[in-house]
């Protein structure tokens, strides 16, 4: 593989991956399908919007696609400037309208739940009696809408730079390319949380479930979820402390990241306590959970690391940036997408996949990710830089194991696809409430009729009843 | 929906009427010399005109206060972008007037 | 404290209550319906005011970078026509407010048409006014890009102020002309009796729309045409 080919492809993966899978993958699948049902709506606010953002994305997608098909990118999916402006001869252009038409489907989504849960809540169903799962999509969905269109913004004026030639972020025109990674950054900072809130909100549902207690400190949760949101936005310029940005900027980012690790922790903890003491059964989703708290927390330890700009300053564009994201977004984001998928997939299909099977998957993702990042931590440590086609020898072994894990990982992500389409066909029908566990969700057929519930259902106390959890932590 | 708030024509004319003068004292402002004053009159003013426009236009004046906290929610993510963007470019050091 | 399970009784899914021939069928109510829209669409300009906001964070940047040169590019632009775009578009703003009056007080059709006809008349005029600027922007090379000339003392931000220039102005154009296209739909539904005191929440919400496109032009003027206004060359 060519250095130039090498390229291509981190940049094709990262598009892909964030714009097209992580961040639309858990609200759009589950979200859409869940947030009417758990507040107890027919539908969301705006169905007819709802379809629009599917169309957006699918043409954002043959944008994307076009860019690949026809030579592909080779400016890393950050699209840095000058680079992307100025210097690079791929298909910069095809590729940027492509994350700029997606923008307005993940826009479009946020702005339906918003509504959707101000207007659309049962009679009896208050704020504190919403699942968390509604929680954490409603902070996700504040994210969408105020983050997305600056990224809009900010691709539109790369394009309209290479095709105008003005000069709002090339130097050789006056620009300044770190305004680029300001409002770049603005967005795609947030948009870490825009991928790892839904899935924390999925883990919150599937702890209960599994340990059959009552979340320990819901409120903490709830706001935790609105505090990662707002916080969110204050930390962009931790990516940017060698880029040449003023140190003192870097020391209010870098202290700010810090406070943003506290919502985060608030919920390890209270994960933790939730399941302490519980009745825990380990069906396969329940062990995506484990996978996501653990995996979560080392992602997050590390990310603690990055936004100390000293320790940066060694291991910026290192491998260890790499492993860390990746801890992040893999380990967190699409453990919890396969927890909420395992979960939930009764209720949307009606039927049952062979648990047997699911909980060997599980294992192999588990394995097979660990397998394939940490080794990368360590490389990363020792200085193998990101974004290179060769390394020097002495990275070798790190890397072979890297491919060991991604080959079982592989293996991992296969198997569910296998027996989801299976137990469509063939799986045993599922009742309402496979899991014996609580919520609007689980209290009407599988899968559910049009417009979701034959009555619409009036809420008189909160919509978790599992044991309560006390006892635990400071009473 | 026949609850929501209709206001009077003569409401709406003398909004319209307080967005002219606006207009004519902005310009009128911008042709005298107040040094950093100019910004400040100039942004003070237009910041006026959009809040009349907001309140009255928008009928945000009789809306809930979901519709106030929303409106209001937009401007000040904005300042967050603005305020802490400029924290950086401010404390840079640059030659002035030369983008470097 | 354990509470005992969620208690779910029935109301049956089909309300009793006539329903309003407008009513989409996920919706309780029409206020419920109406409530619902005028919030999307104020979530819908959130993202608006964050999507000029990274233009608006670009124009702030350079400002600070190059105050001189920035006041010396604006004192080419043409404040009268500036300013007359303002009130075109201030007006249209009224008639607009006054169109959204006449649907909710139950106006004959002829008089809702006639304010959402004349909001367009007017935004069609400062879409003329803005192509008479441009067009005298291109043939003094003031366009950023290879064929941009400068002749005072900064250049560089001279181009760095009319890149920004095009691109707020631009976007802005863009905007009416998405506000058009929406008046004339709003205009055949008003024609066609659509709307009266129970329903009219399509008027009010392209209303909305139109008077934040008019409240970034508010902006937009005295940012870029006045800035110039007491510069000595």
């Amino acid at each position: 593989m060519t250095a130039d080919t090498y390229n291509k492809m981190f940049t094709m993966h990262g598009v892909v991956m964030v714009f097209f899978f992580l961040i639309p993958s858990i609200p759009a699948v589950l979200g859409n399908f869940l947030i009417p049902i758990m507040i107890g709506a027919k539908d969301l606010a705006f169905p007819r919007i709802n379809l629009l953002s599917w169309y957006i994305y699918v043409l954002g997608g043959l944008f994307t696609l076009t860019a690949a098909l026809s030579g592909g990118v080779d400016t890393g999916w950050t699209f840095y400037t000058p680079y992307s402006t100025a210097a690079s001869n791929s298909h910069v252009i095809t590729a940027a309208l492509g994350v700029f038409i997606t923008g307005f489907s993940s826009i479009l989504t946020g702005l339906n739940f918003i509504v959707t849960v101000h207007r659309m809540r049962a009679p009896g169903l208050t704020w504190f009696r919403l699942p968390l799962f509604v929680w954490a999509h409603y902070a996700t969905s504040l994210i969408m809408i105020l983050g997305t269109p600056v990224i809009a913004i900010t691709v539109l004026l790369v394009a309209a730079e290479r095709v105008l030639h003005m000069g709002i972020f090339d130097p050789a025109l006056g620009g300044d390319p770190i305004l680029f990674q300001h409002l770049f950054w603005f967005y795609s900072h947030p948009a870490v949380y825009i991928m790892i809130l839904p899935a924390m909100g999925v883990i919150s549902e599937i702890v209960q479930a599994f340990s059959r207690k009552n979340i320990f400190g819901y409120s903490f949760i709830a706001f935790s979820s609105l505090a990662i949101a707002i916080i969110g936005f204050l930390v962009w310029g931790h990516h940017i402390f060698v880029a040449g940005q003023s140190v003192y900027a870097g020391m209010i980012f870098s202290v700010l990241s810090f406070v943003v690790a506290i919502p985060s922790a608030i919920k390890v903890f209270n994960w933790t306590a939730t399941i302490y003491k519980g009745s825990v059964s380990f069906d396969s989703p329940m062990l995506y959970a484990f996978g996501f708290i653990g995996l979560f927390t080392i992602g997050g330890l590390t990310g603690l690391f990055l936004a100390a700009m000293g320790l940066d300053i060694h291991v910026h564009d290192t491998y260890f940036v790499v492993a860390h994201f990746h801890y992040i977004m893999v380990g967190g984001a699409i453990m919890g997408y396969l927890g909420g998928l395992h979960y939930w997939w009764p209720k949307i299909t009606g039927r049952l996949y062979p648990e047997g099977w699911a909980k060997f998957a599980a294992l192999m993702v588990f394995v097979g990710f660990n397998l394939t990042f940490f080794p990368q931590f360590i490389a990363g440590y020792l200085g193998m830089p990101r974004r290179y086609h060769s390394y020097p020898d002495e990275f070798q072994i790190f890397n072979v194991a890297s491919t060991l894990g991604a080959s079982i990982l592989s293996v991992g992500y296969v198997l569910p696809m296998v027996y989801f389409i299976w137990s469509i066909v063939a799986g045993e029908k599922s009742p309402a409430d496979p899991w014996g566990a609580k919520g609007l969700e689980w209290e009407t057929p599988s899968p559910p009729p049009t417009e979701n519930f034959f009555v619409t259902p009036i809420v008189t106390h909160g919509t978790h009843q599992y044991a309560p959890s006390k006892g635990v932590g400071i009473v | 929906m026949s609850a929501g708030h209709v206001a009077p024509k003569s409401m709406y004319y003398m909004v319209f009427g307080a967005l002219i003068v606006g207009t004519i004292l902005t310009v009128a402002a911008a042709k005298v010399d107040l040094g950093p004053l100019n910004n400040i009159v100039m942004l003070a003013i237009a910041s006026t005109k959009a809040t009349l426009v907001i309140l009255f236009f928008m009928h945000v004046r009789w809306s809930s206060r979901l519709t106030w906290v929303v409106a209001m929610a937009g401007f000040f993510w904005l300042l967050i972008l603005f305020g802490i963007g400029m924290a950086d470019y401010m404390s840079r050091g640059w030659v002035p007037g030369t983008l470097r | 404290m354990h509470q005992p399970p969620v208690h779910v009784e029935g109301i049956p899914a089909a309300n009793a209550h006539a329903h309003h021939p407008k009513l989409q069928h996920h919706f309780d109510t029409m206020e419920q319906q109406a409530e619902a829209s005028t919030l999307g669409m104020w979530v819908f300009l959130v993202t608006e005011i964050m999507f000029f906001g990274g233009l608006f964070m670009a124009y702030l940047v350079y400002r600070y970078a190059s105050p001189e040169g920035f006041a010396e590019a604006s004192h080419h632009l043409n404040v009268t026509w500036g300013a007359v775009n303002t009130i075109v578009l201030i007006v249209s703003s009224l008639t607009m407010a006054l169109g959204v009056r006449a649907a909710q007080t139950s106006a004959p059709p002829k008089t809702q048409v006639f304010w959402i006809v004349a909001t367009m008349v007017f935004g069609a005029a400062f879409l003329g006014v803005k192509a008479i600027e441009y067009a005298d922007k291109f043939t003094h090379h003031l366009v950023p890009g290879p064929n941009f000339i400068w002749e005072g003392k900064h250049p560089a931000a001279a181009e760095m102020f009319y890149s920004l220039y095009f691109c707020m102005t631009g976007l802005h154009a863009v905007h009416m002309v998405i506000g058009l296209g929406i008046m004339t739909v709003i205009a055949v539904m008003a024609w066609r009796r659509q709307f009266d005191a129970d329903y009219y929440t399509p008027v009010e919400v392209a209303g909305l729309y139109w008077h934040f496109v008019d409240i970034v032009w508010i902006f937009l003027f005295p940012l870029l045409y006045l800035i110039g206004g007491h510069f000595i060359e």
